[in-house]
């Protein structure tokens, strides 16, 4: 038994049951606790991970499946808010509760690293698997356009 | 009405337990020097960290930001310069609008609108006061800015050396507050303190509490609620990796182990054997059949006073229009599920996490652990979303009973199902309206009877067949209508309800401002002038009315398939109008925008005044388009998000705000866009489709039937 893999770019190994879902693992083996459990079921996005630089449900993702994988969590995005989708989280100052705002920045992390410039039409369809019950929708939608412009000129 | 609710709750046994605490230190200001405390708002350390404290939870609202402006604004210090923390367990931190230590109904600024700014003044006279003291010079030359006292000669002393001194003067009882047009802070849009948090994982919910030696428990819960265990079967869950304990508590079976996961794996082990008690005989339609015989039933309270007859006025009126309209049952569904972590030990208890209600927790918690209240410790952290749900204390209780039973350190975690279908769920409410119109089709009479069941009730033991304020929100519009009755008939229909955002501005506004537009409709008038002429000494009503309806373009050509509806309230001493612009197709109601002017008042931070409204659109968009919490056997058939849907990215509409200047005392933002918006829309589907949907929620299937 054993997983070992790479979180946020530090080998792990977790020695959990490997039908564990990697959402309790990061949270609770590596105290890593910025991802969130929100349903459980992949239906509201809050364990919102990246395995190899894809999003996934963190809630259905078991650990057995990531063995030997780079996994990146909101915590990797930077420690100082200086990634730009945080530059342009804090600008418009997006989180209400922000319970679900992990999650909904790792889903428009991974939109912009295959999308420079997504149309409103793009965002929601990246976005809409990632609920929040603040509806800060309005403001994601703006920070995500302002994040993406920021990357542009970088 | 404020008296009346401060008196329900001073009655319950629940919020009594916090008034004999003694000032808790804040932890943030412990770590920073010798600290001292002028008062119990303002703690200020030797090496002049300043910690404001915040009486309220932060739940997303944004009082974490707007409380500390207010103390800020007198205390002269700059809002980015200050810690902040929640407020424990204590009399002072008591919201007067609601009698305890209480986040909800929409009170927190405008409970603390007068009260902190004389805090944060008290504060700087006394440090003024000991700054004269110790340079031995006239006060009035002092002044006290961005945490320092400045005298003549280049004379300077941070808050924190003045901070000892200041703290033995007596508290000055009358201090000069800033006339408002001086505010720096105040009324400014400013950036949230919690927002970098928020957005790098490290904000801390009470899911993410860790403590040494803790243990985590998933606990079962009979699937009706009020059910009981008569026995249970663990056996296959103790042979599970991981499990510690399984015990039993009132609520049902936990089962404790050393990861989350692999205690809900075992507790999926565990057999229990119900009593399930009377609840097992409800569903969503016999809870309509008893709330509507309350109308024959149970007797009439008044809501407000009656004006003239309206009986006899509807006997003498051209045309009556009658019209009934069901508001169903809600669940709260906050984005993070129900948690506590309690740490029992010795007869005293530590519980942390999400709550909005920390005095009915202590409380709660020592009369289940049988425990006097100072010895159980209450720490608040961020919440995952409250909307009410985190007014209830069942599952602190339970979290210190199992920590109790297994003498560890336990963090209990329920699952988005066991929130789901063991919520206290918003009571439905059924409304009829009876109006009598004059030749010219203007109102000349009004009779409004609403059928509901008693929050207050339930939670606080408010007398049977006595008014319960909450249920007659937003029943008397503003309109002038020379004949008005108001009726409430309060039933019981055996469902555990709780207070749900907005409360019963939801049902009764959605009743009136569907019927307003059913009248204008009944009168061949278009629905805003129709509102309108029922205004005409009601400025603050037309004024909002007129800005949502102008910034609309009402009345101006739409594209192909849209349609505009118009809705009005007043709600938390906030004034409002919206106009949503709506397209109907086979697949239901899309909403292209909502149109927002709202008059709340002074505004604290009017970022947070958008950012609340916007919120409330999405909240109220998803209960009036997609959910209602139905039944069989008792138990409640919506289980995660995917059969109790919410508003996605894909569905938010555009939200265009427009926010009135205005010196009034503040209102409340936190609530009441998520009831406006519902009758908004529905007016806005009638006037696409032709069809009233009078229940709901506003589905395809809905405006189908209708």
């Amino acid at each position: 038994m054993g997983v070992n893999l790479q979180v946020n770019g530090k080998p792990v190994s977790l020695s959990v049951a490997p039908d564990t879902p990697l959402l309790w693992a990061v949270r609770d083996e590596l105290g890593l606790t910025g991802t969130k459990f929100g349903c459980g079921a992949g239906l509201c996005g809050a364990c919102t991970v990246h395995v190899n630089g894809k999003a996934v449900r963190a809630c259905q993702t078991v650990v057995s499946s990531v063995d030997g994988k780079k996994v990146s969590t909101v915590e990797s995005l930077s420690k100082d808010n200086s990634h730009p989708l945080q530059v342009a989280w804090v600008k418009h100052d997006v989180p209400q509760c922000g319970y679900c705002q992990s999650g909904q920045l790792m889903q428009a992390a991974a939109l912009l690293s295959t999308n420079k410039n997504p149309s409103d039409a793009e965002i929601d369809y990246a976005m809409s698997g990632n609920i929040c019950r603040c509806g800060t929708y309005p403001r994601v939608r703006a920070a995500i356009k302002d994040a993406a412009s920021m990357m542009r000129k970088a | 009405m404020t008296t009346n609710r401060r008196d329900f709750l001073k009655n319950s046994a629940l919020t009594t337990g916090g008034l004999l605490m003694g000032v808790v230190l804040p932890e943030a200001a412990q770590s920073a020097g010798t600290l001292h405390t002028p008062n119990a708002w303002v703690h200020i350390a030797d090496d002049n960290t300043i910690t404001l404290m915040c009486a309220r939870s932060e739940m997303g609202q944004g009082v974490y930001t707007a409380l500390p402006m207010l103390i800020a604004e007198e205390l002269h210090v700059s809002l980015q310069s200050v810690k902040v923390q929640i407020a424990p367990p204590q009399a002072v931190y008591v919201n007067a609008l609601l009698g305890a230590q209480i986040t909800g109904g929409s009170t927190s600024v405008r409970d603390a609108w007068e009260k902190l700014r004389v805090a944060g003044a008290q504060v700087r006279e006394m440090l003024l006061s000991a700054a004269a003291a110790e340079w031995n010079v006239d006060r009035s030359v002092l002044k006290a800015d961005s945490g320092f006292v400045t005298g003549p000669e280049g004379r300077k002393a941070s808050y924190g050396h003045l901070a000892e001194a200041a703290a033995q003067l007596p508290v000055p009882e009358n201090v000069a507050l800033k006339d408002p047009k001086d505010f720096t802070i105040v009324g400014k849009r400013t950036k949230r303190l919690d927002t970098p948090r928020k957005v790098n994982g490290s904000a801390e919910y009470g899911i993410d509490v860790k403590l040494p030696g803790m243990l985590y428990a998933s606990l079962e819960q009979c699937p009706v609620i009020g059910g009981k265990v008569i026995s249970f079967d663990a056996s296959g869950a103790w042979n599970l990796p991981g499990v510690v304990d399984v015990v039993q508590i009132n609520d049902g079976v936990a089962v404790v182990a050393t990861s989350y996961w692999q205690a809900l794996q075992a507790r999926q082990q565990v057999k229990v054997t119900w009593d399930e008690g009377p609840g097992a005989a409800l569903d969503e339609k016999v809870v309509l059949e008893k709330t509507r015989d309350a109308f024959s039933n149970v007797k009439a309270l008044p809501i407000g006073k009656p004006v003239g007859d309206a009986q006899a006025a509807l006997k003498d009126a051209a045309k009556v229009v009658s019209a009934e309209y069901i508001s169903p049952m809600q669940a709260h569904a906050p984005l993070e599920p129900m948690n506590f972590t309690a740490d029992y030990a010795d007869g005293k208890v530590t519980v942390i996490g999400s709550t909005q209600f920390q005095q009915g927790a202590q409380g709660a918690v020592a009369a289940a652990l049988g425990l006097k209240p100072e010895d159980v410790t209450v720490k608040t952290t961020f919440l995952g979303g409250g909307f009410g749900r985190r007014l209830e204390l069942d599952f602190i209780v339970q979290a210190a009973q199992i920590s109790k039973a297994v003498a560890k350190p336990v963090k209990l975690i329920w699952t988005r199902e066991d929130d789901m279908t063991h919520d206290f769920y918003r009571p439905m409410g059924v409304n009829q309206l009876t109006a009598g119109l004059d030749a010219n089709g203007k109102p000349v009479a009004l009779h409004f009877k609403v059928a509901s069941q008693s929050v207050t009730q339930r939670a606080f033991g408010l007398p049977k067949e006595t008014y319960d304020p909450f249920m007659g929100e937003a029943a008397v519009a503003g309109y002038e209508i020379a004949n008005t009755q108001h009726d409430l008939h309060i039933t019981d229909t055996g469902i555990r309800v709780g207070y749900w955002r907005a409360v019963s501005h939801n049902m009764n506004a959605f009743a009136n401002e569907s019927f307003m537009d059913e009248l204008a409709h009944a009168a061949g008038k278009d629905p805003y002038a129709y509102r309108m002429a029922l205004l005409q000494n009601k400025p603050r009503f037309a004024n909002v009315l007129k800005l949502a309806a102008e910034k609309a373009g009402w009345g101006k050509p739409l594209p192909k398939g849209h349609s505009r509806g118009i809705a009005l309230m007043e709600g938390y001493d906030s004034y409002m109008a919206q106009v949503a612009e709506v397209s109907v197709d086979g697949g239901g109601v899309k909403v292209h925008k909502v149109t927002i002017a709202a008059d709340v008042g002074h505004m604290i931070n009017p970022d947070t005044v958008e950012a609340q409204i916007q919120s409330s659109i999405a909240f109220g968009m998803s209960a009036g388009l997609k959910q209602e919490i139905t039944m069989q056997e008792g138990r409640v058939l919506q289980t995660n998000f995917a059969n109790f849907q919410v508003v996605r990215m894909n569905e938010a509409p555009k939200i265009d705000i427009v926010l009135v200047k205005s010196t009034e005392k503040p209102g409340g933002i936190g609530e009441p866009a998520t009831a406006l918006v519902v009758p908004a829309i529905a007016n806005a589907v009638f006037a696409a489709t032709g069809k009233r949907v009078r229940k709901l929620p506003l589905t395809a299937q809905a405006i189908e039937a209708a």
